[in-house]
């Protein structure tokens, strides 16, 4: 089976999944599964670095690298640790 | 030291799982902390196992990317107010698609020059540099539209569909041919149609319909990571964009059904630009015209309500209200008054944005009931409490045909037995639209800040002098 075939049943698969997975979240914590996603949608930092981390990249393409590793750390960064900041909210009871 | 490819797959694997079942802990807040925390090991596994592979072997770009960007985002995430969540959101998302557009570039280049070139890779390449640039300007443009930066009303023009249409399909036409012939020329002009579309996709869509935007680029920004992952034949990023993707797909299906209208009527729709339209049964009723309340007409019919219902709306947000509502939810409570929170599924900017600004405010999250687990309940309801909502509580959407919220499941506020809105105007919410729940008999409104009616309300409550 070629490459592309395997990654598209890889895709269909993983999408039955996150359809499954997402339809269990708790619409209290919508905005927090937004931030989240936010953050693990940061993954493309695995393909920032593949770019950046070439030894033969040109100049050009390691600036273009540098920048993708640059946003997706924000991403990733910020997305988790305000995701992190807001689940520590929810409380059940008065304190 | 350095790992196989076999044990990098691996560890993508790993990271995957974790990715599923930190999704999976926001079942339930209080697994949720716990969920986000195996995402944030999943991050490190599949970054540490990129680090080690054989293909990443120059660093320094890398470390000044990840602390500067960490330093970025460590500070933003602390720093903002949970009312710009919104404005976060919309600007992270941004940056997704931009990193995609540019690791497509990226890649593109590192390719090219290695040789490695061919159709179905730059087919691949175009897919993530064009799903990117959409998410990237679309978020640029929500971010504006919801800090202010630029009108929250639907931008329309003629032929503006048929015009979207056009760059839609030159684009895609310019992406069949870089993938044919790699000509750089129609790369370039790929990417910027595609920027262009972003921002021509989202400007005739209104602010009432932020929450239906902010799930669509979410869905946006997983579907540029899955494609991404497509390029660079990598499962991990095809299965996390695939769960993003869906996640933001899911969340825009709920928001429309939560106003009764299709995706459809969103993208293309742009609410509030047919606000001509009278809602011609409300007429009569209008003409009895609205009373008004004073704070101690609001206080004396709650310090003696069995049950209070707090319906909090954008406004609420807009005047940092939650605080003072936190203050005057423990006074009634401790005078034995129930005391609930009723939360609509498209109140606010983004979907459960009323649900975080409660929990900032320390309002535990049981107090807190969606709008099936409320609706029930109004019927034996003292007295409802709207704060800065609208739309979501007009009877319009059931009893009214011609309205254009008409079919909009609502929080029926209206058949509690005291209704009290606190509004700052007259003026119609967000979609247009006149609310006939104002000319209820059992309805008055306060009018004022949100957040000085309440703090009024509490001294009075304080005050006890009743």
């Amino acid at each position: 089976m070629p490459d592309t075939l395997v990654a598209l049943y890889v895709f269909v698969l993983a999408c039955f999944i996150g359809y499954w997975v997402v339809w269990g979240v708790t619409p209290s914590l919508h905005t927090p599964l937004v931030a989240l996603t936010n953050a693990i949608s940061g993954i493309v930092i695995v393909g920032a670095l593949l770019v950046s981390g070439l030894e033969s990249a040109g100049t050009f393409a390691e600036l273009t690298g540098f920048f993708a590793v640059l946003l997706a750390s924000i991403n990733v960064f910020g997305g988790f640790l305000v995701t992190n900041r807001m689940l520590a909210m929810f409380r059940k009871k008065n304190k | 030291m350095q790992i196989s490819a076999n044990t990098q797959a691996i560890a993508y694997l790993v990271s995957a799982v974790l990715f599923i079942l930190s999704l999976k802990g926001l079942t339930h807040p209080s697994t949720a902390r716990r969920g986000n925390f195996y995402g944030m090991i999943g991050m490190a596994v599949a970054i540490v196992a990129t680090l080690l592979g054989s293909e990443v072997r120059s660093y320094g770009f890398i470390i000044a990317g990840v602390v500067a960007g960490g330093l970025i985002g460590t500070t933003l995430a602390m720093r903002i107010r949970m009312t710009a969540m919104p404005q976060l959101v919309a600007a992270l998302h941004s940056f997704v698609g931009l990193a995609a557009v540019l690791v497509a570039i990226g890649t593109f280049l590192n390719k090219r020059d290695a040789g490695l070139l061919n159709a179905v890779l730059m087919g691949e390449l175009s897919a993530g540099a064009i799903i990117g640039a959409i998410t990237c300007t679309g978020s640029v443009i929500a971010f504006g539209k919801l800090q202010g930066l630029i009108s929250g009303k639907p931008v329309k023009f003629a032929m503006q569909h048929q015009l979207n249409m056009l760059i839609a399909v030159v684009t895609i036409a310019l992406g069949v041919h870089f993938a044919m012939t790699g000509s750089v020329v129609s790369l370039t002009l790929m990417t910027i149609l595609a920027l262009v579309l972003g921002v021509t996709l989202i400007i005739p869509i209104g602010g009432a319909d932020m929450p239906v935007i902010i799930s669509m680029l979410n869905s946006y920004s997983g579907w540029a990571a899955a494609a991404t992952g497509f390029t660079l034949h990598n499962n991990l990023l095809i299965i996390v964009g695939a769960l993003v993707g869906f996640s933001g797909a899911i969340l825009s299906y709920i928001m429309c059904r939560a106003m009764n209208r299709s995706i459809i009527n969103v993208v293309f729709g742009g609410f509030g630009s047919d606000s001509a339209t009278a809602p011609s049964a409300g007429a009569a009723a209008m003409e009895k015209g609205v009373k008004s309340a004073s704070v101690e007409d609001t206080v004396y019919w709650m310090e003696d309500a069995n049950r209070v219902i707090v319906v909090p709306g954008y406004g609420m947000a807009v005047a940092q209200a939650q605080h003072s509502l936190k203050e005057l939810m423990e006074l009634l409570e401790a005078r034995g008054v129930e005391v609930k929170f009723g939360v609509h599924p498209v109140a606010g900017r983004m979907p459960g944005h009323m649900n975080v600004l409660l929990a900032e405010a320390d309002i535990p999250y049981d107090h807190v009931l969606e709008m099936d687990e409320i609706n029930p309940d109004f019927a034996s309801t003292d007295v409802t409490l709207v704060v800065g909502a609208n739309d979501v509580v007009n009877p319009a959407a059931k009893e009214d045909p011609s309205s254009p919220i008409y079919g909009m499941p609502i929080l029926e506020a209206g058949r509690s037995k005291q209704v009290y809105f606190l509004k700052r105007s007259m003026n119609p919410g967000y979609s247009g639209v006149d609310n006939l729940l104002f000319y209820q008999d059992n309805t008055s409104l306060v009018f004022g800040d949100a957040k000085d009616t309440i703090e009024g309300m509490v001294a009075a409550l304080k005050g006890g002098g009743h």
